[in-house]
């Protein structure tokens, strides 16, 4: 599903963000991304969606080659993840539902399928009643939902989440990581960059910690790790 | 092909909000257009008027006057008249001697004629009108003229047309230049206005490239908008023109300055063209205005 080959990213300013990065993830994984602020978590992401191009090595998504892409494709690339981050990022003046609608409308879906998928996604994250609210009338993990249920409303089969549940108490942080282990259960590949030590080590997963720039673990079914300078 | 209309209908839809959301600002481009296009509307006029000016002249002045020395012989009389009549271009010939000539300026002076009466000899000399087939011929006949033993003086009236040209290509330079000007600062205007929509769907823009549309449906909006600014300018501004220069045409004629009246374009058949040119002028300078907005300011 995805791959990174002898990845290297360097930016402008000489900071080596990434070094050497090999990682192979493989279809309906659920992989936690570890690893100090400034590690380089967030510039593995950024390459992947690429806002971000690696300055060496290969990235392979769904059997192609994402590096050779060219700007005009990166959308429809796009498509194929789901994105959600720590700050939500909803529309303030649609609902709930024009929210999640909005992700199909700019893709050119039909309406009869926006109105048939729209609830179904909404009931997944149990956010059905809540549906014509605005998002100040939600709690935090209630807005986190929907920003999952916008991220895979249109079906992508990988979803990245960036700190999920970064703005959340713990409590509600466990609604979201259900929510992901469901969707992952359905077969969506979940890469979940985090820093919530709990989370990782209670769900036993596949754990990748990144150590400024290089991969320096790698573990099945592993935990957060100790030596992670938490803040 | 359903999807992509309804892509379309959604990009429409979002310009059109746009426009309306950001009126205050849109006020300002749509006068801005209005303006350089009410301006690029009176030069076209008054170039349009001034070559209809310059056709005019050169059908009605297609004949050359020559002036003849005093005591000629009649040998050179029939020289002179033979060399002429010889020339290409030539249609005829007609002498008016002094005597006619003062006859006929008599005539044309009316009530002043009694003024001529106090001459103690004729003023005027002897002279040949040419009619030429066309103006074309001026040029090459003029200098042969000149020539001749016994002319004193031609006269046609390629300096007047020169001068008009002249003229012409003056206001053409100079209105160019003033619209050049006003476009550049139109097209500022606009991608201002621009860039306050594109501010207020930061947020919108910044989902929407997470969740994969692509570039055409985050830019499309803009530059819808960014014409229907200009679409907007050059109707204003085609009604101006309209009503200001039929306006202007009508008061011309009622006062009877017929003369001056066939040199006018008629409005009727303004109208048309000038639509068509002002929507041109105002869709490039919205089209251009947002582009440059996006390239900017929208890192897509």
């Amino acid at each position: 599903m995805i791959e990174f080959h002898n990845v290297d990213k360097e930016y402008e300013n000489n900071v080596r963000a990434l070094r050497n990065i090999n990682l192979k993830i493989n279809k309906g994984e659920f992989v936690f991304l570890v690893g100090a602020s400034g590690a380089g978590k967030s510039t593995l992401i950024k390459l992947l969606l690429k806002e971000e191009e690696p300055t060496a090595g290969r990235i392979i998504f769904n059997n192609m080659d994402i590096t050779k892409v060219k700007n005009r494709r990166i959308p429809y690339i796009r498509r194929n993840i789901g994105v959600v981050f720590q700050d939500f990022r909803l529309l303030p003046n649609k609902t709930v539902y024009e929210n999640i609608a909005f992700a199909m409308e700019i893709i050119g879906a039909h309406p009869k399928e926006i109105r048939r998928k729209v609830p179904m996604v909404l009931s997944l994250v149990d956010l059905s009643k809540k549906a014509s609210c605005f998002p100040d009338q939600l709690s935090g993990g209630e807005r986190q939902r929907v920003s999952i249920a916008r991220a895979i409303v249109n079906s992508p089969p990988v979803l990245i989440a960036d700190e999920p549940t970064g703005n959340l108490d713990p409590d509600t942080a466990w609604e979201i990581m259900k929510v992901l282990s469901d969707i992952n259960g359905r077969g969506t590949t979940v890469l979940m960059a985090t820093h919530a030590k709990d989370i990782v080590n209670k769900m036993r997963k596949r754990v990748v910690e990144i150590h400024e720039g290089r991969i320096i673990r790698d573990e099945q079914k592993g935990g957060y790790g100790d030596e992670i300078s938490d803040f | 092909m359903a999807m992509r209309f309804r892509i379309f209908r959604n990009i429409m839809k979002q310009g059109f909000q746009g426009m309306w959301r950001n009126r205050g600002m849109g006020l300002a481009s749509v006068s801005s257009i209005s303006a350089v296009l009410l301006i690029l509307g009176v030069v076209l006029i008054l170039i349009l008027t001034i070559n209809n000016v310059v056709l005019e002249t050169r059908t009605k002045f297609d004949e050359i006057q020559i002036y003849l020395e005093d005591g000629l012989t009649n040998e050179d009389y029939d020289r002179i008249e033979n060399t002429i009549k010889n020339m290409d271009g030539v249609l005829s010939l007609v002498f008016i001697s002094k005597e006619q000539g003062l006859e006929m300026m008599k005539e044309s002076w009316e009530d002043d004629a009694y003024l001529l009466e106090g001459l103690e000899e004729n003023p005027l000399q002897d002279s040949y009108v040419i009619q030429l087939i066309d103006i074309k011929y001026a040029e090459e006949i003029v200098p042969k003229l000149k020539n001749i033993k016994g002319i004193e003086d031609v006269k046609y009236y390629q300096d007047v047309i020169d001068k008009l040209m002249l003229v012409a290509n003056y206001i053409r330079f100079g209105g160019i230049a003033v619209i050049g000007i006003l476009m550049v600062i139109s097209i500022f205007i606009i991608s201002n206005t621009i860039k306050v929509t594109v501010a207020a769907r930061r947020r919108e823009i910044n989902i929407m490239k997470y969740v994969g549309a692509t570039n055409g449906y985050i830019r499309g909006p803009f530059i819808i908008e960014g014409i229907l600014y200009g679409i907007i300018g050059a109707a204003i501004s085609t009604l101006l023109i309209n009503f200001g220069y039929e306006y202007f045409f009508q008061s011309v004629n009622n006062r009877l300055y017929l003369l001056f009246t066939v040199y006018l374009v008629p409005p009727s058949l303004l109208v048309k063209d000038i639509a068509i040119i002002f929507s041109a002028i105002g869709v490039g300078i919205g089209a251009l205005g947002s582009i440059i907005s996006l390239k900017r300011f929208l890192n897509v």
